[in-house]
């Protein structure tokens, strides 16, 4: 028989500590690898490529503070998670893959269903509740969705649309269309089972399939060297995949690397496993009083805003003038004050379409 | 008497036991550093602990399971679902291992742990947040399910579930956190699991309802009260396995009519369960048909008006009542 360990030292589970850093040190998984050094052209993109970029980020940016706004002023209710900070990812993503392949994600969807052709519009109708909206004013939030246009929607269970990706990309092989599906989930749903299963048969299979952690830092309240071991990435290692980790608050990073992922899936059909580093700027949701980190850490990385970065790129690089710069701003704010007001305007849904969506059949016998 | 907010009256009972049992631990998402997702667990770290207020990741099929291990070899774990609509990730370890250890190894072994959380809907989530539970689980033998409508009957019974040798389902509230209620401030107070208890009394018809849906009740029976002069008999069963059918079927047996009121939906919930019971045991009594308030047999919509429709109201409630007494 063993000897019994003796009961002096002290017991701890759960490692402890506020924040991504300890005394200024990054703890795990959360540096900032180097952004690309390539300039626009090098990655084979046209000036108004770049301008359409920025556009676009900042329609999601502002889209977002308004929503706020108007979430404050209790317009609308529910869940309103905020994605500000990772514009970077989708956009550079929806640039990178070809407008058929696929897209899923969780519930912080604001940011992917705008650069996946859910208008600001259908968008604020959606957060409204409205009939207008993106998904008939029955998902809310966190359930935009434009499926004809790949964008399979944003889920509400952490870790629980992630086999649902590995099933779109086993479709996509079947049917050998050459599609690419990119799955995208928080750094919190890594620890949950369904990653590692759905990884493991999507590495045997050969599944077409990004599968894609955008680490923010925090899974709610608690940074991601409490909730999981090692680095994330390195997930990938047991199940002998592919795998990058990329800065995530560069587009031009985002759209290089995702790009070349998505040109070797078309090639080998097989999976990759990669970790994009990047920083939320918000809550939660909208009732988070965001203890868990320093104002001088979300000051550290509010300087590396990728909606401001790609500006000062257009700038610097004379693509744009200051004036443009306002015309842009100028443009998606009146987009967006649009989209508010047609939420506003347009009809809830009617009281029978509690019965709708529930089943193909428009004739189904409801239990009473 | 003390006045308790909901998530008082659970922290209470949470504290208390822990106090006088150092096996008892708490593990969940958010439940330590942040103070609890709904600060049910508010302070607790400083008082007891990280060896004994354990954050989880988001894994809850892997921690319901390590607290279910754990409990059989000799803990008593808490272990709370940010909400319960959460739990079916973890519904593996309950329903497969909690509920069967015991049985399986011919009693060789006790599950003594508590799940808690809130359960069924809180506002507009959708159609993932928004799921009542409480009659699933009690679905299966070897679990015990607790569904509470106010701070002391919180207290008192989930004291009662953490002293408990078997696996425990208490379920609470986002909606009731903040809720105030008297609790007892007796000396270790607690309430037995398996009884109901009448909770306003009245001559003219029974009404059955717990958790939140007691409340949608209460509403409907103050506003008859005033209007109509019919007077409703409550019942809360509080636990919903082991359910009290006696005191429900008491009650009918002296107003002859009933209605139950339950956040579920409609095909298999406690509501049919109820309504089969009723009419087994106290078939003579009745003056008219039993008649059940439910959830539709849909999904939760989040637009705001699909949503009010969707959840039983006082004016559904009313109807019902109307129906059992003939008075439409
Ligand atoms: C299965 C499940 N457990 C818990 C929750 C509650 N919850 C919602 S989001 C969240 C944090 C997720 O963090 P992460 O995956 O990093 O995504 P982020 O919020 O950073 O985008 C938690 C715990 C949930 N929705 N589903």
């Amino acid at each position: 028989m063993a000897d019994k360990k003796k009961e002096t030292e002290e017991v701890t589970f759960t490692p402890t500590g506020t924040g991504i850093r300890t005394n200024g040190e990054i703890i795990r998984s959360t540096e900032l690898p180097e952004p690309t050094d390539k300039k626009h052209d090098e990655l084979g993109l046209s000036d108004d490529d770049v301008i359409d970029m920025y556009d676009q980020m900042y329609l999601q940016r502002r889209f977002e503070e308004r929503a706020m706004q108007m979430y404050q002023k209790g317009k609308f209710g529910g869940f309103l998670h905020l994605y500000m900070g990772q514009e970077a990812i989708s956009t550079g993503t929806a640039y990178a893959l070809n407008d058929d392949d696929d897209i899923i994600t969780a519930y912080r969807d604001h940011g992917w269903g705008l650069v996946r052709g859910v208008s600001p519009k259908e968008g604020m109708a959606e957060l409204y509740g409205k009939e207008t909206g993106c998904s008939n004013g029955k998902g809310g939030s966190m359930h935009f969705a434009n499926i004809e246009e790949h964008f399979w929607g944003g889920y509400g269970i952490v870790g629980g649309h992630i086999p649902l990706g590995g099933g779109i990309a086993f479709a996509n092989k079947y049917k050998q269309n050459g599609r690419v599906t990119a799955c995208f989930l928080g750094d919190g749903a890594v620890p949950q089972g369904a990653l590692h299963e759905t990884m493991n048969m999507s590495q045997n299979w050969g599944l077409p399939c990004i599968y894609a952690v955008e680490n923010n830092g925090y899974a709610m309240g608690t940074a991601v060297h409490r909730h999981s071991t090692g680095e994330i990435v390195d997930r990938a290692d047991g199940f002998d995949m592919k795998k990058m980790v990329m800065n995530g608050m560069d587009v031009f990073t985002v759209y290089e690397k995702m790009k070349e992922i998505a040109t070797d899936i078309r090639e080998n059909s097989q999976p990759w496993f990669v970790e994009i580093r990047t920083y939320r700027y918000r809550g939660h949701s909208m009732s988070d009083p965001m203890k868990y980190r320093t104002k001088e850490e979300l000051e550290e990385y509010e300087k590396l805003d990728p909606v401001e970065r790609m500006k000062n790129y257009l700038l610097d690089e004379d693509i744009i003038d200051e004036d443009k710069v306002e015309e842009i701003k100028s443009s998606v704010e009146d987009t967006v004050m649009e989209a508010i007001e047609f939420a506003e305007e347009s009809d809830y849904p009617e009281k029978e379409a509690l019965y709708d969506h529930m089943f193909a059949e428009d004739d189904y016998p409801f239990h009473t | 008497m003390a006045e308790l907010q909901f998530r008082e009256a659970i922290r209470a009972a949470i504290d208390e036991e822990m106090a006088q049992d150092e096996d008892i631990f708490v593990m969940g998402e958010e439940v330590a550093e942040y103070d609890g997702a709904y600060k049910v667990t508010e302070g607790l770290l400083d008082k007891y602990g990280s060896k004994r207020m354990i954050d989880t990741p988001i894994s809850e099929l892997g921690f319901a399971g390590i607290g279910v291990g754990a409990a059989m070899n000799g803990l008593r774990p808490i272990v709370e679902f940010m909400t319960f609509n959460f739990a079916v990730l973890a519904a593996d370890q309950i329903i497969n291992h909690a509920s069967k250890v015991k049985y399986m190894t011919g009693g060789q072994v006790n599950v003594p742990i508590v799940f808690r959380g809130p359960n069924a809907s809180a506002g507009q989530l959708s159609a993932t947040h928004s799921v009542s539970y409480d009659a699933m689980y009690a679905h299966f033998p070897g679990l015990k399910v607790i569904y509470t409508s106010e701070p002391a009957d919180a207290k008192g019974l989930l004291k009662s579930a953490i002293r408990d040798d078997n696996p425990v389902l208490f379920m609470e509230s986002e909606q009731m956190y903040g809720l105030k209620g008297e609790v007892p401030e007796e000396d270790d107070f607690t309430i037995p699991i398996g009884k109901a208890k009448v909770k306003r009394e009245g001559g003219d018809v029974t009404v059955v309802a717990h958790g939140k849906m007691y409340h949608v009740a209460t509403q409907a029976a103050q506003k008859l009260a005033k209007d109509g002069g019919v007077e409703v008999e409550i019942i809360d069963p509080r636990t919903v396995k082991p359910l009290d059918i006696e005191t429900i079927v008491k009650s009918i047996k002296k107003t002859n009519r009933c209605v139950i009121v339950d956040e579920a939906h409609p095909f298999g919930g406690l509501a049919a369960e109820v309504g089969y019971l009723i009419q087994r045991e106290a078939f003579d009594y009745l003056d008219a048909p039993v008649q059940r308030v439910t959830l539709p047999d849909t999904n939760a919509p989040f637009a705001k008006n699909l949503f009010d429709e969707w959840l039983p109201s006082p004016d559904q409630v009313i109807d019902a009542i109307n129906t059992v007494t003939y008075r439409k």
